[in-house]
């Protein structure tokens, strides 16, 4: 089977070849892709990719395109190391007549490294929901977004979600709950807020990190053992899901007492447990699973045609699902730019303001074969987070599938805003940026 | 033919002293110099000089710094990544204290910071050597690593634990932050680069040099003709970690522009500069040059060719890389297991006799 792909590449880049040389001259909209197919995160990166692309692929073929300007992807392999997401962020940036589009950088490390690079060359980072929360704040930052909800409104939802299961926030006073993160910018950014938490509902905090990879969590989980949290919270990535998951299995830690964020609640992170991770929470912006219009539409004007990315029966697993997503709305904003600018030669400047309008309702979402997919984003200047609204899922191992087990909570904004507007002023100090005034 | 030095007779000791005493050497030297300052700037687009150059020069720095350690003194080291860490913090926390000393300064001031604490982590090499000295300098990697994640301090207390390098000029023009000036980034690293090359070779023919080769090729005999190893190996471990110190403030300042400790500084920056200086060659300069170009240049460019050259699957195109790059250095090490230098030194003394071989 790995033979037959390979050729299958080979031949299809073959292929190709003419293809891309001979469709020079209508105007393209290229949109790199900044994915990792190898390398110890490649498990979850591979998903992502596949929706990302395999949408994009679909509108391309069904509508050709974003009203009528095809999109060129462009893969290129990070393998989540920063300085080959450099790399590639230079290599791709003046691609095409367009030039890049926008960025989707896929990991917190190269968000970080874009954000100051693309202000300068005038070209919008959509870190969906992660990189710097701070980004948040639209007048410091203009050039990126991190909608639907970042890091830190996701750990004050959690900690709503675990008041309500104690039966009220003020039954938190006293409780002990652990974070147990990977140990890089990624993982560290909901510390703060979570300290700011733990002072305000008077739980305690315990911070366990867990060195990159990962793949080495005995002591982390005999720590929690020993220290009996009554909650576990996990910021992990990669191979880091499945160890965490099976480690706290094997310590038998309830599994609808421990928490995952958003990236550590996969297919590919529970069914290594097997039945043990029956009950495993994680967060959530969006459905999981494969029924809705728009993955029919990919089956048969992409898979159908032979030009999936992945394996027809992964579609619609969560990570591809957040791959789709991320497409949609990514697609979603050039719509918006063409429209602004009334035409369809955008570039990445007009890119930033169809971002910036955003409004993706949910009649819209319907229209797009997504109903009730996920929730309605809305844009303004001073608010790059949009809705900034968190769900959980829960894993049922029995049926192998998650299931949204809550509403969306609204994020506890008295805690995040004030460390939004401390942290963007820090890097508006430290960079000498002048925030603009949203009128 | 070539390379013969048949006619050039030196008549001063200035002559026969000189940096480069044989003249074809001089000229390729000058060419480089000309090429490198003259040509690749107005030459090279920003990819080039962005993604591509600085990367090359900045490892070719840390490789001369490893070289210097491991290739002259005989220390084996692991713990490039955790000095050029302590440059990379030093320099920032120097950014942002004292901006108004100037870029250059700063740039040497990190340098010198990472030589006192290379000094300190080569303090057991007095009493261990060989695999045991590796695994005391792998303790310093693991332990400067942790501390500049674990040490609010070094970060600002940033929420993420990320250091961004902010802008600074130099006559003017921007060097560091998003909007430094590609052109210029890449002349003040060629100008350090090469200033310090030059510095090293120096420093490697003479008094301390001939003490750290002394010491490398038997120590008990070098002690008995008067090389005190105690100032030697300290020496040796003090000049190395200021260039590897240096080479991680421009890495973090000029390159990348931000970094964060565990990602940027890991094991793997450690093991990288070694493999550049086994391939490029021990106690060679130039080798250090080669190592560096062979792993930085080598991955980007066999990824341009396949996705670029023949349209390869991105992914696919990066698993090949790797299979590549992994026979390339087996390739090079059974063909010549004493580096690229070597190669070139061979090459010479074929030029020599060229056209008439025997």
């Amino acid at each position: 089977m790995k033979i037959t792909k390979l050729t299958r590449h080979i031949a299809a880049a073959l292929l190709a070849l003419p293809l891309v040389c001979g469709s020079a001259g209508a105007y393209e909209l290229t949109i790199p892709s900044l994915d990792y197919r190898t390398g110890p995160y490649a498990p979850n990166g591979i998903p992502f990719a596949n929706g990302f692309g395999d949408y994009m692929n679909m509108l391309n073929e069904r509508d050709g395109g974003i009203n009528g300007a095809k999109i060129k992807l462009v893969p290129c392999e990070t393998a989540y190391n920063t300085k080959r997401g450099v790399e590639c962020y230079e290599n791709t940036k003046g691609e095409g007549e367009s030039g890049a589009l926008v960025y989707q950088p896929l990991s917190t490390g190269i968000t970080y490294q874009l954000i100051p690079k693309a202000s300068v060359d005038k070209i919008p980072v959509f870190s969906m929901g992660y990189g710097r929360t701070s980004a948040a704040n639209g007048k410091v930052f203009p050039w990126v977004f991190n909608f639907p909800a970042t890091y830190w409104s996701q750990a004050t939802v959690f900690v709503q979600y675990i008041g309500e299961k104690e039966g009220g926030m003020a039954n938190l006073k006293g409780k002990k709950i652990a974070l147990v993160y990977h140990n890089s910018a990624y993982g560290k950014e909901p510390i703060r807020t979570l300290e700011s938490a733990a002072e305000k509902f008077g739980f305690e905090l315990l911070l366990l990190p867990v060195d990159h990879p990962g793949q080495e969590q005995k002591s982390t989980w005999l720590q929690v053992r020993k220290e009996r949290p009554d909650w576990v919270l996990m910021w992990g990535w990669g191979v880091m899901n499945q160890v965490a998951i099976k480690e706290a299995a094997s310590i038998r830690y309830p599994m609808d007492h421990f928490i995952g964020v958003w990236w550590s609640g996969s297919e590919n992170d529970v069914l290594p447990a097997g039945d043990a991770a029956h009950g495993y929470l994680s967060g959530a912006f969006h459905q999981p699973g494969g029924g809705f219009p728009v993955h029919a539409d990919i089956r048969k004007h992409v898979y159908d045609k032979g030009l999936g990315l992945g394996d027809r029966d992964r579609i619609g697993e969560v990570l591809y699902n957040r791959g789709l997503v991320a497409a949609m709305w990514t697609t979603e904003a050039i719509r918006k730019a063409m429209e602004i600018h009334g035409t369809n030669k955008v570039k990445g400047v007009h890119v930033r303001d169809g971002f910036e309008a955003l409004d993706v309702d949910e009649a819209r979402l319907k229209e797009l074969g997504l109903p009730n997919f996920t929730i309605p984003v809305k844009i303004s200047c001073e608010n790059h987070e949009g809705p900034g609204k968190v769900a959980l899922q829960q894993w049922d191992a029995k049926a192998k599938k998650w299931n949204l087990v809550s509403d969306f909570y609204e994020p506890l904004r008295d805690i995040t805003g004030p460390l939004i507007e401390e942290d963007s002023a820090q890097y508006a100090k430290e960079n000498n940026v002048v925030p603009r005034i949203c009128k | 033919m070539i390379y013969r030095e048949t006619g050039q007779f030196k008549t001063s000791y200035q002559a026969d002293q000189a940096l480069f005493p044989i003249a074809q050497d001089r000229y390729v030297i000058f060419a480089a110099l000309i090429v490198f300052f003259g040509i690749v700037p107005f030459l090279l687009n920003e990819y080039w000089l962005n993604a591509i150059m600085l990367p090359f020069l900045i490892y070719s720095l840390a490789a001369i710094g490893l070289n210097i350690l491991t290739g002259y003194c005989g220390q084996v080291s692991l713990g490039t990544g955790g000095f050029m860490a302590v440059g990379a913090f030093s320099i920032y926390k120097l950014m942002i204290a004292v901006p108004e000393l100037g870029f250059i300064p700063l740039v040497l001031l990190s340098g010198l910071i990472t030589a006192a604490v290379g000094t300190l982590f080569g303090l057991p090499s007095l009493r261990i050597k060989g695999f045991y000295l590796a695994v005391a300098t792998l303790a310093a990697q693991f332990f400067l690593v942790w501390m500049f994640n674990k040490v609010g301090w070094f970060f600002n207390y940033n929420a993420s634990g990320m250091i961004n390098s902010p802008p600074m000029t130099l006559f003017g023009v921007t060097i560091t932050g998003p909007e430094g000036d590609m052109t210029a980034q890449y002349l003040l690293v060629a100008s350090i680069v090469a200033v310090f090359a030059l510095a090293a070779k120096n420093i490697a023919r003479g008094r301390i040099g001939r003490n750290w080769m002394a010491i490398r090729d038997m120590d008990i005999a070098a002690e008995l003709i008067g090389v005190r190893p105690l100032m030697a190996k300290l020496s040796a471990f003090a000049v190395s970690s200021f260039y590897i110190g240096m080479a991680g403030a421009l890495y973090f300042s000029v390159w990348l522009g931000a970094a964060e400790a565990t990602e940027a500084f890991d094991i793997n920056q450690s093991f990288l500069v070694l493999f550049m200086i086994i391939i490029g060659g021990l106690g060679s300069i130039l080798g250090s040059f080669l190592g560096a170009a062979f792993l930085v240049l080598m991955p980007i460019l066999l990824k341009n060719i396949m996705v670029d050259g023949f349209g390869t699957d991105a992914a696919l195109a990066a698993h090949i890389e790797i299979i590549i790059v992994g026979a390339l250095i087996i390739g090079f090490l059974i063909v010549e297991p004493h580096g690229l230098a070597r190669l070139w030194r061979i090459a010479k003394e074929k030029l020599r006799l060229w056209p008439f071989p025997h």
